[in-house]
């Protein structure tokens, strides 16, 4: 059974938003649109985005570190949004494991939010409906768009290549040669969810030198015998015992 | 979690409303046992009948408020093999309806007898009044698990959840009925009052066991298996957006401590301090005005109640929605 | 069943795919524009263009919101009669009117003095037309924001290897094995430093960010050093100190390619001090020409030999005498003199860098470099006609930008830089710095400003550029007095390198009349009455300042701006400008191309929707101007118009008549068979649109590396006449540039010489060695009362700042903090989220704390640009950007406060004049508990402005292709 999923490399996202407002853009226009934004020009603007990317900071300075979190919906393969759901809007695809929110049966009664333990829904404040990730449903199946193409719009978006897009369930697939190799990870593993994006850490390159290795027998400065004058008076000119 | 009060008001109006009605069938069953001498009255069912289906009523209305999509709440039926708000979508409508029923038939007088055993006589509205029972419990069972359901809402998931629906719901419920009782059938009071008290004393010792249980949680999620970072310094810096969204609206309460705090001393006064103080005084003399009094506070102290059990939901995606920058 | 969702377009939509050039900031991204019914769908990266491959960054997915922003200005307007600059109250009129009143003013201007004419630019990427326009017209008062952006790295680096980071060059990660980063928390380059950044990375590359504040690329650095403000030279000169001390450096690059081992004349009775030896005449009599008559000392012949002379060793150290008794010494060796007294030691103290971290980080950038040398079988031709089967590399590479460059000791520390590369030897080899076309240019690069007022005449064009390379101090553009000729003193003896000249000053001079007052005051997109000015509120003032006759000291401004910005405010006539996917636009090599490691590469941009309302592009104003005022290059000459429009203008223009250089590179001919150079081409337009808005031309391998003196590029430079000679760009480890200046100081270099109030400063600071002195203010500020260094880092979602009116982008960043390490804030009793007090010698603001261990304790930032005034940008009175917004340029002043060098020196590098931004102390303390929580200077709020929406939207559901944002009804 096919699972896509997302692996955020944590290793290399700097934090640009990048994903944040692509996934804007092309939802709010999508089959998922219009993803509405409130006091859009006042005071204490706030939207509907199904993703975000967050801040944290670990150790005290100046072992510092700076993470950058992008967080959408997880697509959990044993999602607890889903049986909590009255309606049956919300659903997990049996082909390929996306969860989904069928916004012509979401009720808006945001059950679903309170079985999310990752905070990955958000209530569309003007359709009232449920909405999230939906992995980009409309675009990855499009057979109108270049094959390359069909990939979630967060994942064409990112510049530093920290969201991969594939088959957790397939070994050989990108996502999971990743996720085994690089120590991939699920969040808040305590519940049981058994989320499907996962998260590679934090990898540090490191150097290391012997300190014998600092000079070696070509060193420039051996070059720079130059002759002493001649003339100049040495210990040999003044001692005759 | 964000306590919302349309929910508040739907959990606690039918809570009473199924109370109500446990009450007055406690009550008949009884008296065909033979327990109590004293039967309630035609009156006394209708009227305890009706109060109970407008509860459940006003329950229903105040529900309809939470949805973004009333219009299509119909569709919240279909689920019901896994969910349980699906599950009390179907058995809300159905206890009505049992509830509209058994006071049609008392109200109508349909005491038409099913069977003896012995000496004694079932009639119609005593087996209605077993299946509406059951339906009742059911849906006690299902509002409870509705939220002891959700394993990350770790102040929610335990039976205690259910257990003090039932109780909370149970006691405000007779406590509803003896007040009837003082206005129509005043000899039915100590039978009702005594049943009140027990049940309140009952929903204390469960609602305090509950406030000792929450107390003593830790949350099994951390910020360390929120964002999967082992150290034991990590702070958030920025949530990624600054005004707001519904992850900062939804789930938390956005009161301070004080408040919290003062709202659990505020219920466990009103809910039940004052209620066993004026039960106790009506037992020795009846008084409307007194179980007026004893109702009211329970009433209110349950809205406080629920609003402290909502309130005090600590939802684990809290953990990353900390801090705007 | 659920209704699965229906990726099936309707087919009564009409959607469009248009390729364009990205403008949310300057990294020029090709983007692919989906349009649905007339309006914007989809955004997304080319994945066919060179920059970004595809990717896209958070701005450029926000274009949308941009685009239909109710901030838009659709009308040209006059301020009303009797409304006061800053009011905010204008009335619209029609493009016909504001061209008359715009063509009389400067038709009468030009007439009489044409340096009253000031035009200035913000981040436009159009200064190739720009500066034409100024040129014509004849006013030397022109220049972009570079003076207050980061001319340090252009000038710092240019002066040295020829080349800069930038749009110029940078780091070589695909290659690279260690990269180093100083500052930089986001770059111009943005979206190809972080795809290239990750793969280098996920390769295995080490990454060390050298950053008082560990946010933007920093986060993902294998390694954070944090470092004092200011004080990155101290770390550089100690660092090339200890490489060289442990002999880590790279010298057969340093002889072969540098002046290192060039004989300098060191007799201090010499009037020629500190100038290189040379033997006979200079072969090619050009200041951007570096003569090859210097003398080596080899140690063969243990003797003086011409540079380059055949098998000669020469010495890099020692001290020697010529025959005629002349004592010099290799370049090098003064250099080594100089770093002496730079330990790690001393830099420790300075920077907060410990000792061992300094130690570290030279020998992991000298052992990398010698021990992992990059070999490619590449054979290529130096200039000296040596054959190299090879080119190598040493894979440490580099990058920095304002953190190092807008301090006043910025230049130096970039030098410092650009010598430390050149140590490692990774000048234009792979895995270090690489150049991009058209660099490397020589040092320094051609072009120069008139060398007097007497360059500035009615009715003429400018005597030369109004911004050079000056090579020498007769290069000042100044009076027999020594007086700057410009208003910004550019090129003056206060700021002589200010190659990008000083906008900064700009109006503060306008204002006091110091040089000069001016009569018309243009800004194109450039916010001066909000964060592009230092000192805002009393720029604010100076703007609206009126002389005895109640008239404007600056009597007329014109400000073109797509947005209603703070500075639009103070502007007599506004005109409104388009958006980026309104208009034609070109990325020229005249300009700041977009060119790869490669090759040359410009781009352009093409309409993808018409214009919004009644707003025109700036282009289409400055052709139309030109047009009217009959300059040269817009006019026949019987006066009629040359050029119908930009994108004609674009395709017809050449730099001299039949010079086959125009604004674009790519398809000239008359078929579009040539490129650089060619005659103009009628389809050039067409053919850039069918091949995804770029031009991008691969060298051959051989001319891709060592650029500086590689025969076979040098050549084909000239040939397509990216450079007007093909000489070899010496390295300048030392530079003569900087000492004849210095001479002249001391009077001992005929020509122009600084007054004498300024000798001093001249002297000091042009020292052809690198050096570390503590930033100008701080010199100046009361460093126990002001402790802290308060700088400004960019957000990768809003770098260039131009997007609080954008509703997507200001979600994620609504209003700022201020950023203080918890000891820092605990010293000085404040709390996270208090509302605290900023204060420097210059100003105060009052904002909120936040709480941040990513940040060294002597520094405290926030948020570049974040802040704004109340009603400007389309925003709500009460929107965040004013209400809890803030910006830290009120505690930074434009001038000095007056010291020995005079009463009103720019708040700038005594070199190039950039801006120090970077250099303000402060101090901090918690506000009272009964102040408003609200950050503080508040302005009044703006005044409708019309042609934009009356009332902003309360919610927003944007969905492409309803027909809802169309954006032309307003």
């Amino acid at each position: 059974m096919t699972q896509l999923a997302l692996v955020i490399d944590l290793n290399v996202c700097v934090g640009c938003h990048a994903c944040v407002t692509n996934c804007k853009e092309w939802n709010t226009s999508g089959s998922a649109g219009a993803l509405s934004d409130d006091n859009p020009y006042g005071k204490d603007p706030t939207g509907t985005f199904f993703n975000r990317v967050q801040t944290y900071e670990v150790g005290q300075f100046p072992k510092t570190e700076t993470v950058h979190f992008p967080k959408s919906c997880l697509h959990c393969e044993d999602p607890p949004c889903v049986p909590v759901c009255p309606t049956g809007a919300s659903y997990k695809r049996e082909k390929d494991g996306i969860v989904l929110v069928d916004y012509d049966k979401c009720i808006g009664c945001r059950y679903c939010s309170w079985a999310c333990p990752y905070g990955a829904r958000e209530i569309d404040e003007h359709q009232k409906v449920m909405k999230k990730c939906t992995l980009c449903v409309d675009r990855i199946y499009d057979e109108n768009l270049p094959e390359a193409e069909r990939q979630p719009a967060c994942v064409l978006a990112c510049p530093t290549t920290a969201r991969i897009f594939g088959d957790v369930h397939d070994p050989d697939s990108e996502v999971s040669v990743a996720i085994r190799e690089l120590g991939g990870y699920q969040l808040m593993p305590e519940w049981g969810s058994k989320p499907s994006n996962h998260y590679l850490p934090r990898r540090k390159n490191h150097v290391s030198y012997k300190k014998d290795e600092l000079e070696r027998v070509d060193n420039p400065l051996k070059k720079e015998d130059y002759q002493v004058d001649a003339s100049e008076p040495s210990l040999d000119d003044v001692t005759s015992w | 979690m964000q306590p919302a009060f349309s929910v508040i008001f739907l959990t606690t109006l039918i809570g009473m409303g199924q109370g109500l009605f446990l009450a007055l069938y406690t009550g008949q069953v009884y008296f065909v046992l033979n327990v109590v001498d004293k039967a309630s009255t035609v009156t006394f069912y209708s009227i305890g009948s009706a109060v109970s289906l407008g509860l459940l009523m006003l329950g229903l209305v105040a529900s309809v408020f939470h949805l973004g999509r009333p219009e299509r709440a119909w569709r919240s039926a279909a689920m019901w093999r896994t969910s349980w708000l699906s599950r009390e979508v179907i058995v809300l409508p159905t206890v009505m309806g049992l509830i509209f029923l058994y006071g049609l038939v008392h109200y109508m007088g349909w005491n038409l007898t099913v069977m003896t055993i012995g000496a004694v006589v079932i009639d119609l509205s005593l087996i209605i009044g077993l299946v509406t029972t059951l339906a009742v419990f059911s849906l006690y069972i299902a509002t409870g698990m509705i939220y002891a359901c959700l394993k990350f809402l770790q102040e929610w998931h335990s039976p205690l959840t259910v257990i003090n629906y039932i109780l909370l719901g149970a006691v405000s419920g007779f406590t509803m009925a003896t007040l009837i009782a003082a206005y129509k059938q005043p000899e039915l009071i100590p039978f009702f009052a005594g049943w009140s008290i027990v049940l309140l004393v009952l929903a204390f010792i469960f609602r305090g066991a509950s406030l000792i249980r929450n107390k003593r949680l830790r949350p099994k999620s951390t910020i360390q298996t929120a964002i999967g970072i082992r150290h034991n310094q990590i702070k958030q810096k920025a949530m990624g957006f600054m005004g707001g969204s519904m992850n900062t609206r939804d789930f938390f309460h956005g009161k301070t401590a004080l408040f919290f705090r003062s709202v659990k001393s505020v219920f466990m006064i009103l809910v039940f301090a004052i209620p066993l103080v004026m039960l106790i005084i009506a037992l020795i003399k009846p008084s409307v005005m007194i179980l007026a009094i004893a109702t009211a506070s329970m009433y209110l102290g349950l809205v406080a109640e629920r609003w402290y059990f909502f309130a005090e939901g600590n939802h684990p995606q809290n953990i990353y929605y900390q801090v705007i920058a | 069943m659920h209704s699965e969702v229906n990726v099936e377009a309707d087919p009564k939509d009409h959607i469009e795919v248009k390729n364009t050039t990205c403008y949310m900031c300057a990294c020029r991204c090709g983007i692919r524009v989906t349009v649905k019914n007339g309006e914007v769908r989809y955004i997304q990266g080319n994945p066919d263009h060179p920059l970004n491959k595809g990717v896209i960054c958070a701005k450029g997915s926000s274009g949308i919101m941009k685009q239909y922003s109710p901030a838009r200005l659709t009308k040209p307007l006059r301020r009303r009669k009797g409304a006061e600059r800053g009011d905010n109250d204008f009335e619209e009129i029609s493009w016909d009117e504001a061209f008359s009143i715009m063509e009389e003013r400067l038709r009468e201007i030009r007439a009489t003095d044409p340096k009253k004419f000031a035009l200035f630019t913000g981040r436009d990427q159009m200064q190739a037309l720009t500066g034409l326009f100024a040129k014509q017209f004849g006013t030397p008062n022109y220049a972009a924001h570079g003076g207050f952006c980061s001319v340090n790295m252009a000038a710092g680096m240019i002066y040295t290897i020829g080349g800069s980071f930038w749009e110029f060059g940078g780091p070589d990660l695909e290659r690279s094995k260690l990269f180093v980063m100083f500052g930089t928390a986001e770059d111009h380059h943005s979206n190809p430093l972080k795809i290239q950044l990750s793969e280098f990375k996920k390769n295995g590359g080490r990454f060390i960010s050298i950053n008082p504040i560990r946010s933007g690329y920093s986060a993902i650095a294998d390694e954070w050093v944090p470092i004092k403000p200011g004080t990155d030279g101290a770390l550089i000169l100690a660092i090339i100190n200890e490489i060289i001390q442990q002999g880590l450096y790279d010298r057969d690059f340093l002889i072969q390619y540098t002046n290192s081992a060039e004989l300098v004349n060191v007799e201090q009775s010499s009037n020629e001090e500190g100038l290189f030896v040379r033997e006979g005449p200079d072969e090619i009599d050009d200041s951007c020409v570096d003569s090859q008559n210097k003398l080596w000392w080899d140690r063969h012949v243990n003797g003086p030999v011409k540079t380059h002379t055949e098998d000669a060793d020469p010495y890099l150290l020692g001290d020697f005498q010529l025959e005629d008794g002349l004592n010099v010494k290799p370049a090098f060796q003064l250099l080594v003199d100089r770093v002496k007294d730079y330990t790690p030691e001393w830099a420790a103290s300075i920077t907060g860098v410990p000792v061992e971290t300094i130690k570290q980080l030279a020998h992991e950038m000298g052992i990398t470099a010698r021990d992992q040398k990059i070999e490619l079988p590449i054979p290529w031709t130096d200039t000296w006609g040596k054959e190299h089967e090879s080119v190598t590399g040493n894979p440490v590479s580099f990058h920095a930008m304002r953190g190092l460059a807008a301090h006043s000791n910025g230049f130096h520390s970039i030098r410092s830089l650009s010598i430390l590369m050149t140590l490692l030897g990774t000048i234009d080899r792979p895995g270090g710095f690489r150049h991009k076309a058209p660099f490397p240019r020589p040092i320094p690069p051609c072009a120069k400003t008139p060398r007097g007022p007497e360059g500035v005449k009615p009715d003429t064009p400018l005597g030369g550029m109004a911004l050079g390379w000056p090579a020498e101090p007769n290069d000042l553009f100044v009076d027999d007095d020594g007086k700057p000729v410009r208003l910004d003193k550019g090129f003056s003896w206060e700021y002589p390198l200010s190659v990008h000249g000083m906008m900064h000053n700009a109006i503060t001079n306008a204002w006091r009349g110091d040089p000069y007052r001016i009569d018309t005051l243009m800004i194109f997109m450039a916010n001066m009455a909000w964060n592009s000015s230092m000192n805002t509120v009393s720029v604010r003032d100076m703007l609206k300042d009126k002389d005895e006759n109640g008239e404007y000291k600056i009597p007329n401004i014109f400000v073109c701006d797509a947005f209603q910005s703070e500075m639009v405010a103070f502007a007599d006539l506004v005109l409104p400008d388009t958006t980026y996917l309104e208009r034609h636009d070109v990325m020229s090599m005249l300009d700041r191309p977009i060119s790869e490691y490669d090759g040359p590469v410009d781009s352009v941009r093409i309409p993808v929707i018409p214009p919004t309302g009644d707003s025109r592009p700036f282009q289409e104003t400055i052709i139309e101007l030109g047009s009217r005022l009959g300059l040269p290059a817009f006019a026949n000459e019987d006066g009629s118009r040359k050029y119908r429009d930009y994108p004609d203008f674009v395709v017809n223009y050449e730099t001299d008549q039949g010079s086959g250089i125009g604004f674009l590179a790519g398809w000239r001919g008359k078929a579009g068979e040539k490129f650089m150079k060619g005659e103009p081409n009628p389809n050039q337009w067409e053919m850039y649109e069918k091949n995804n808005c770029v031009y991008q031309y691969h060298l051959p391998k051989s001319y891709q590396y060592m650029r500086n003196f590689n025969e076979g590029y040098l050549q084909w430079a000239r040939k397509h006449r990216l450079t007007r000679f093909a000489e070899p760009i010496t390295i300048h480890v030392y530079s003569e540039i900087l000492q004849k200046f210095r001479l002249a100081a001391q009077g001992k270099l005929p020509g122009k010489q600084p007054p004498d109030h300024l000798r001093k400063r001249v002297e000091t600071y042009f020292d052809p060695l690198p050096m570390y002195y503590v930033p100008l203010e701080s010199q100046l500020t009361d460093t126990q009362k002001y402790p802290l260094n308060a700088v400004t880092q960019r957000p990768m979602a809003m770098y260039h700042s131009w997007d609080s009116q954008n509703a997507w982008l200001r979600q994620i960043h609504a209003h700022n903090y201020l950023h203080v390490n918890p000891v820092t804030a605990q010293a000085a009793g404040i709390n996270d989220d208090d509302w605290i007090w900023v204060e420097s010698m210059h100003g105060k603001v009052r904002c909120q704390c936040r709480l941040s261990e990513a940040v060294e304790p002597g520094t405290v930032w926030t948020w570049n640009a974040i802040g704004k005034a109340s009603g400007a940008w389309g925003l709500d009175k009460k929107a965040n950007e004013s209400q809890r917004g803030f910006l830290l340029n009120h505690l930074i002043s434009e001038e000095l406060p007056a010291h020995t060098e005079g009463e009103h020196i720019s708040n700038s590098d005594p070199i190039t004049g950039q801006a120090a931004w970077y250099d303000v102390r402060v101090r901090i303390y918690k506000a009272d508990a009964n102040e408003p929580e609200q950050t503080s200077p508040q302005f009044k709020t703006h005044k409708y402005t019309p042609g934009t929406p009356r009332r902003t939207p309360k919610w927003l559901a944007f969905m492409a292709g309803l027909g809802k944002f169309k954006g032309d009804a307003k």
